[in-house]
């Protein structure tokens, strides 16, 4: 275990008191990389609105602000390799103006461009390029092209400012905008009631998670004055004692919004219905980026998580729990991104297994590589699912285009595709060396590094080696299902299945480059003769200095277990990952496949698992339902209706009514009545004055 | 030295005239008695007019003039009001209640 002892003493207190300056040029790069796809996004929205047609313009402006921002981010990459080493509080913080000037509370608009953003924003900008270019491809026939191209742009730029956010607020900022225009694009095409209430269900269940981050953002302000990342992790050390009941609180509250935006248990069921979305959405948002915010989240607090061991303990736990669970799902789906989706949640949940042991690197490595092979994994669903959809709509089938009983032997009509989802399959599964291999090999490692410690990790390393030989299961499944055995297209369809245009294989056969080679980010020691080792953990040593100390300090320091041991391990993993696939191909094609709509009822637990532990049924029952009931019969009914339009708005109409029929019953009508009140008043007067 | 006899007299005018008003109901009866509180009135002035000097005996004049102009413009709504009702009752005239 390479311990960051050389960096400890760059950070002493004197130094860290002054306010880094940013480096000449780096104000501009960082406005344009955020402004960029934000002016995509206005022009693709005024597109939409008043020239839909322009498609070549929408093209060229969706994708060209994307890969100009991506430059920038690599050059401006280049110019901060000064960064290796540097310690956290020398990371530049670039202020563009005052946002919330309230008292105590100063909250600038300020971006933080360190070793951790810079990674995300390489994974952001980079993948979200070979995406939006697909996208040109995958989405040239729909009609809301330009529209489309708006939303993906405006997401980008809400995603950049949440990796590149200074302070819990201006994260939160980016933190809802990528909640709202995954929202937008879940129900893209709205005009399906299922796809809009998938969009809002993914919308509701994230404010659950939103909800912890509010929390954790108020209990942080009350124990620091202050919500900017820098003094918070800097002084954290000695405001919050370690192990103490407010920074575990903090930290839960945290990991709750985590939870929500990252799609684990128990908030994860927003993420399999967000495939209603076009697939180049689900690649991006669903798999790549967005739902790794928890991740990042994570690690940027990663001083915070550190102080607590109990909230270590319970996101590595969680993560564990749903890598597992989700991969027991995925065996019994059919529908191809359905299958995806849930490994996208068991993936993230490896992650979350790893930045709660403490192996931050590990865990952001796993989200870069799993943003590789599962952004391929996706954007191949998506050529599979168009040259379906193409050979379903020449034949005007209504058969399901994602369906993978329907597939079989695609390989023939999609050669490009099906290597290159072999590939991504290979490295999700962990076979050595695709990127998926080292990234996955290292969490685990780590976590029964530190179940030396707390013999919990061994448990939580047992459900990720099972989930592991899972999801080798279920990923040898889907491509023995989509790609090989007997065709179930069907006898005229499959003159019209073809492979997709270049623009659609050219980004999947670069996240295929990427896939293969994604590992080489951070060689493990035992490789060393592939490469130089750690290079993502070196860069993002001074990041996590503070975490490591405080760790070390508690005892609760992740490390890697003694060589004979992870030696074992490595060849546990890779046996586990070889059997899982071999088991997935045999099992799948001796089992006799028929299509869709021919095919029989599950039963026994492969129902539960089809029916995926008839758990969106259970959060129906137990709190949908009554809490529309309640809703219906109290808010509604009694409270709005009654007491606010009632008593409040009816009964201050009926009140001033009533008040004027007393009135107008002294308008009489009559002489009389008028001339006595008139001497009364006289009299009453007189009397007044001469009494006086 | 009559001041007190003649206040008195007209003190008990105005109040024959002021009650004429509240009870009767016919309008050429409350028209009389409105007529009777004004002459109750012109006592009053006359009489003091006496210890106050002329200006009193002079606003007699100008009460009698406009009573005189009143009487023409009353009477002729009493008439309107009788072509339109067949009838000066006061108790059938009250289009304004509320």
């Amino acid at each position: 275990m390479h311990l960051p002892l050389d960096s400890l003493a760059l950070v002493l207190p004197s130094q860290a008191e002054v306010m880094p300056a940013a480096p000449e040029g780096l104000r501009l790069s960082v406005m344009l990389i955020l402004g960029l796809p934000l002016v995509g996004f206005l022009l693709n929205g005024a597109l939409a609105l008043w020239r839909p047609t322009a498609k070549t313009a929408v093209s060229l402006i969706g994708t060209g602000v994307l890969l100009a921002a991506f430059a920038i981010a690599a050059l401006r990459f280049r110019d901060l390799s000064i960064l290796w080493g540097a310690s956290p509080e020398t990371a530049p913080v670039v202020s563009l103006w005052s946002w919330l000037p309230v008292g105590d509370l100063q909250v600038d608009f300020a971006f933080q461009v360190d070793q951790l953003s810079m990674v995300m924003l390489l994974v952001v900008t980079g993948v979200g390029s070979l995406i939006h270019l697909f996208s040109v491809g995958y989405m040239r026939e729909d009609e809301g092209y330009a529209r489309y191209f708006s939303y993906l742009n405006l997401f980008v730029a809400f995603m950049l400012v949440l990796v590149l956010g200074a302070s819990f607020p201006m994260m939160f900022i980016g933190w809802e905008g990528v909640g709202l225009c995954s929202y937008l694009l879940i129900g893209f095409w709205f005009t399906e009631k299922a796809n809009a209430d998938a969009g809002k269900k993914a919308f509701i269940v994230n404010r659950i998670g939103d909800f912890g981050f509010l929390i954790a953002m108020f209990l942080v302000w009350g124990a620091f004055r202050t919500l900017n990342f820098h003094e918070v992790f800097r002084r954290a050390p000695e405001i919050l004692p370690a192990g103490g009941a407010l920074v575990t609180a903090i930290t839960l509250f945290l990991f709750l919004g985590c939870t929500g935006k990252s799609a684990q248990i128990p908030l994860y069921t927003w993420l399999p219905d967000a495939m209603a979305g076009p697939t180049p959405v689900s690649a991006l948002i669903h798999a790549a980026t967005m739902v790794t915010a928890g991740v990042y989240l994570v690690a940027r607090a990663n001083v915070l998580f550190a102080l607590a061991p109990v909230s270590q303990t319970v996101v590595a736990g969680v993560g564990a729990l749903t890598a597992l669970f989700a991969a027991t799902i995925g065996l019994r789906q059919y529908d191809i991104k359905k299958v995806l989706a849930y490994s996208t949640v068991s993936q993230l949940g490896y992650m979350f297994l790893g930045v709660g042991t403490g192996a931050i690197t590990a865990g952001i490595f796993h989200l870069v590589t799993h943003a590789f092979f599962k952004a391929l994994l996706f954007l191949g669903s998506g050529s599979v699912i168009h040259a379906m959809h193409h050979a379903y709509h020449a034949t005007h089938s209504h058969e399901d285009a994602q369906d993978m009983r329907n597939m079989g032997g695609l390989f023939r009509y999609l050669p490009v595709t099906g290597v290159l989802m072999i590939l991504a399959t290979l490295a999700i599964a962990g076979v050595p060396p695709f990127s998926g291999f080292f990234s996955k090999d290292e969490i685990l490692a780590y976590a029964f590094g530190r179940g030396e410690h707390q013999p919990l990790f061994r448990l939580f390393w047992a459900m990720g080696a099972t989930a592991a030989f899972l999801t080798a299961f279920y990923m040898a499944r889907l491509i023995a299902l989509t790609f090989f055995g007997r065709n179930r297209t069907g006898e005229e369809e499959q003159k019209h299945l073809h492979e997709a245009p270049l623009t659609m294989t050219g980004p999947l056969l670069l996240l295929g480059l990427l896939t293969v080679a994604g590992g080489w980010l951070n060689l493990p020691e035992f490789a060393r003769t592939l490469g130089s080792t750690e290079l993502l953990h070196h860069w993002l040593e001074p990041v996590l200095a503070a975490g490591n100390r405080v760790s070390e300090g508690l005892g609760t320091l992740a490390s890697l277990p003694e060589g004979g041991t992870e030696q074992t391990l490595i060849g546990v993993a890779i046996a586990i990952a070889v059997i899982g696939l071999v088991f997935g191909l045999v099992v799948t094609l001796r089992a006799p496949t028929v299509r869709a709509h021919d095919a029989p009822a599950e039963v026994g637990i492969w129902k539960v698992l089809y029916h995926k532990y008839y758990i969106d049924e259970l959060y129906d029952w137990a709190v949908v339902r009554p809490l529309v009931a309640f809703s219906r019969a109290v808010l509604w009914k009694s409270v709005d209706q009654g007491t606010i339009d009632g008593a409040g708005v009816n009964g201050a109409a009926r009140f001033s009514s009533a008040l004027g029929w007393l009135g107008s019953r002294i308008q009489s009508g009559q002489l009389t009545t008028y001339v006595t009140l008139f001497l009364v008043g006289v009299l009453y007067v007189l009397g007044m004055v001469s009494w006086r | 030295m009559l001041l007190g006899p003649s206040l008195l007299v007209s003190a008990i005018l105005f109040t024959i005239g002021v009650a004429g008003v509240l009870i009767r109901r016919n309008a050429i009866v409350i028209y009389m008695c409105v007529e009777l509180m004004l002459n109750a009135v012109n006592l009053t002035f006359v009489a003091l007019s006496q210890e106050h000097g002329l200006p009193g005996q002079v606003f007699v004049f100008f009460v009698m003039t406009v009573a005189a102009a009143e009487a023409a413009v009353g009477l002729a709504i009493i008439l309107a009001i009788f072509r339109h009702h067949k009838s000066v009752d006061l108790r059938n005239i009250n289009l304004l209640r509320g």
